[in-house]
């Protein structure tokens, strides 16, 4: 189960309207590589892992990006609050507006809606570990290109402290792997679950 | 310590705790960072006492509150009031 902490991970305080950087930084919030498809995925394979570093891992980073998710709606919400008409018009927010007004919705930086098939959940945990490393990689990508496309330092400080997040959370998910793959390498047979029933011949 | 200054302290140390707390679910044996990590839980028990006492709920389910209820009270994480100004290098 999960308790609300009534705060933030990282203070988010913006005085500056940009609508321009909340259309681009909305694509954290509800994009393929953003914290709701991190989450959603970490704590769905969860029930997956096997070792006991391994599942404590996926559960604890899961945990951790509803924490950014609500830092990157929190940067699109100040951003967008005293943002007028005419700046909206003006900044490439303007079909976002007509959708959501300023409203925070799970879409890319393209308007693509969320969508589940941004993530996977394999039941194979070396294979899902895999995934999460990668992932990790291409969100620490999406921070970089959004640091580039910002100038306000109250802007571009939780975007770094993100970046670093996803830095970090590569690290952990490479040692979970190590754990999972010696434990997996120490057993004849590759069987869990259902998979050992099947006939996976691993 | 005023609000701000209370705030950023409990947000410093949580933060050390999210990360060490990671790095101990793959090196569980390593003993001067369960030390560390106990230190830092108690000290920021303190000082969320502290916080609640004097500005209100903080952890849901983990925080009383004075009467009328202050779970709802203004402002909320996401709202600009809600959060302490970074300076300098802490940016």
């Amino acid at each position: 189960m999960w308790m609300y902490d009534k705060k933030l991970e990282y203070p988010i305080k913006i005085s500056r309207p940009d609508p321009r950087m909340a259309n681009l930084i909305i694509t954290q919030y509800g994009g393929p590589d953003g914290e709701l498809a991190a989450s959603l995925r970490y704590l769905s394979q969860r029930f997956s892992m096997i070792t006991p570093q391994a599942k404590a891992t996926l559960n604890d980073i899961g945990t951790e990006e509803l924490a950014h998710l609500e830092m990157v709606g929190t940067m699109v919400k100040q951003l967008t609050k005293d943002a007028s008409l005419e700046e909206i018009k003006k900044s490439g927010m303007a079909a976002y507006y007509v959708d959501h007004d300023r409203g925070v919705y799970p879409v890319s930086a393209a308007g693509v809606p969320f969508t589940a098939a941004y993530i996977q959940s394999k039941g194979d945990p070396r294979t899902d570990l895999y995934e999460n490393m990668a992932a990790e990689q291409k969100a620490r990508s999406t921070y970089e290109y959004l640091i580039n496309m910002a100038d306000d330092p109250d802007v571009i400080a939780p975007l770094k402290f993100l970046r670093e997040r996803e830095i970090v959370h590569f690290q952990r998910f490479g040692e979970s792997l190590r754990y999972v793959q010696e434990y997996l390498g120490n057993k004849k047979k590759f069987s869990m679950g259902s998979l050992g029933k099947t006939g996976a011949k691993k | 310590m005023n609000r701000d200054q209370l705030l950023q302290r409990i947000t410093a140390l949580d933060f050390y705790i999210i990360d060490i707390h990671l790095y101990l679910n793959t090196h569980p044996d390593d003993c001067d960072a369960v030390n560390k990590y106990n230190a830092m839980v108690m000290e920021v028990n303190a000082l969320r006492e502290e916080y609640v006492r004097l500005y209100g709920m903080l952890g849901m389910n983990s925080s009383t509150s004075g009467c009328s209820w202050q779970w709802i009270d203004n402002p909320w994480p996401w709202q600009y009031e809600f959060n302490f100004e970074l300076a300098g290098d802490d940016k």
